[in-house]
């Protein structure tokens, strides 16, 4: 019976090569060449960019008719729909983390700081893009404020949005957290946020894809790493489906 | 002996080829994320958008099922052979001459006789024993190697939005990101209908596939041979017409 070992190993190695074709894309030669590729693309925009680099900046008449929502629309958490319903009287933006002193500031409070407005294109992912004017605190200040400790290496923020029943959200490094057209907006084009646009504070991050910006958002946090945070691909896109956590390209 | 493939157009062509399917493939993949493109800044509304495109089925994309995160995973990744590839080709085929040789046109290759005559010449029993490149080719690889492939990789530069920080003229050359995106699409498509032409073709014959990995010969230089002082007794029945 020597057919049947030769038989079953010839199975064995059709088996194998079936699944290594299913498997390849899950592999972890794959996965540390697709994390390769994504740093590749983040050095070579930081250096060509700079810290500094702005993204373009339109003018008014160039906005689009309307600012699409998508991913969460809606925030069923019934504390923020009573605040949606009053203007947020009592909503906090809590900055928190490796920082020598706390904040928890409410609206009024973070519409009191140096604002920065500015009209910028928003890239999804699926590759739609819109054009909105936004108005809101620099992180950088904001960050400032809280005496953020030489620890932090990244800056998480938390969001009132859940899909799919998790919390939503997401982590860019200090570059992007100081960089000048990272703000926390609490405006479109004028007005206060629209809930499908994440009111009442909302992250405009502007060298990355629209994952990146985070809606909703309620709490800033200062980490050395977001490897224990849902989990550890430092965003809720990142861990669900596996996108890019940097979303530069 | 010069060969008629220089080592630096044979690795690059095979990197390539495979950085080309990859990208297509993850390519339409990603296009199934959102079937619309637009012309200008921004694009979301399809009642805008000046071409609904169809939902290509898994056979036609990496991976075989609607997956925007791996596509993007391998479109990324691949980018950066597809890229580098095309800058180092340009810098090869200036310096080796491929590119003064072969791919620069002269109004007279623009004619309908010269048309027809690439034709005859690449149909013929004499298919393949003619040197350099026809009126035709010039054309068709100069369009590839000076349009479409930069194309594709300025467009594609264009369309992230880190490169917002480094070169928002970018953005501008095309008109806007959506425009951008939808010359990226165009270009896809280019490149694909040469793909295309461009196998049939070597399939006509396999000796050009298999030189396109050994070199092959350069059979007669550009300048004509000097004369031969004896000619070589007739031993082959059937040998190559040209000489």
């Amino acid at each position: 019976m020597v057919d049947l070992p030769r038989r079953s190993l010839l199975a064995g190695i059709a088996a194998l090569g079936a699944s290594a074709c299913t498997k390849i894309n899950e592999s972890e030669a794959a996965g540390s060449l697709f994390k390769a590729a994504e740093d590749g693309h983040r050095v070579l925009h930081r250096a060509l960019a700079g810290k500094q680099g702005l993204a373009k900046e339109f003018t008014r008449d160039q906005r689009s008719p309307t600012f699409r929502g998508n991913g969460s629309v809606t925030v069923a958490d019934p504390f923020y729909q009573d605040q949606l319903a009053k203007g947020f009287p009592d909503w906090k933006l809590e900055v928190r983390g490796l920082v020598e002193k706390p904040l928890a500031l409410g609206l009024a409070e973070v519409k009191a700081l140096p604002q920065r407005t500015q009209i910028t294109r928003h890239d999804c992912v699926e590759g739609w893009s819109a054009i909105g004017e936004w108005q809101g605190v620099q992180l950088g200040a904001l960050l400032d404020a809280a005496k953020v400790k030489e620890s932090a290496k990244f800056i998480v923020f938390r969001c009132a949005d859940t899909l799919y029943g998790r919390d939503y959200y997401e982590s860019i490094d200090m570059v992007d957290a100081y960089h000048a057209q990272t703000i926390i907006a609490h405006s479109l084009n004028g007005e206060p946020l629209p809930e499908k646009n994440g009111a009442p504070l909302r992250m405009r991050i502007e060298r990355q894809l629209g994952y990146k910006q985070a809606k909703y958002v309620k709490a800033i946090e200062a980490v050395t790493s977001f490897d224990q945070i849902g989990q550890g691909g430092g965003g809720f896109w990142e861990d669900v489906a596996g996108y890019q956590w940097y979303a530069g390209v | 002996m010069a060969k008629k493939h220089a080592l630096s157009t044979r690795l690059w062509h095979w990197v390539n080829a495979v950085a080309i399917i990859v990208l297509f493939m993850t390519g339409l993949n990603i296009s199934n994320a959102h079937r619309n493109l637009y012309w200008g800044q921004y694009g979301f509304d399809p009642a805008d958008a000046w071409l609904h495109v169809i939902r290509f089925p898994g056979w036609a994309t990496i991976p075989g099922h609607y997956n925007l995160a791996l596509a993007r995973d391998w479109h990324i990744t691949m980018a950066w052979p597809f890229g580098i590839g095309v800058l180092f080709i340009w810098v090869a085929m200036l310096v080796n001459g491929h590119f003064r040789r072969d791919l620069t046109t002269s109004p007279k290759d623009w004619t309908p006789g010269a048309v027809i005559a690439s034709i005859k010449a690449h149909s013929g029993p004499n298919a393949g024993a003619h040197h350099g490149y026809n009126s035709v080719q010039k054309i068709l690889y100069g369009g590839v190697f000076g349009v479409l492939l930069p194309l594709m990789l300025i467009s594609g530069l264009a369309i992230s939005p880190g490169a917002g920080g480094y070169a928002p003229w970018l953005i501008d050359l095309f008109g806007g990101r959506q425009s951008a995106r939808s010359l990226h699409f165009i270009a896809a498509w280019g490149i694909f209908g040469f793909f295309v032409i461009h196998i049939l073709l070597a399939l006509t014959d396999w000796r050009l596939i298999l030189e396109m990995f050994t070199g092959g010969k350069r059979e007669s230089a550009a300048p004509p041979p000097p004369p031969q002082p004896d000619p070589i007794p007739a031993a082959d029945e059937g040998a190559p017409a040209h000489g």
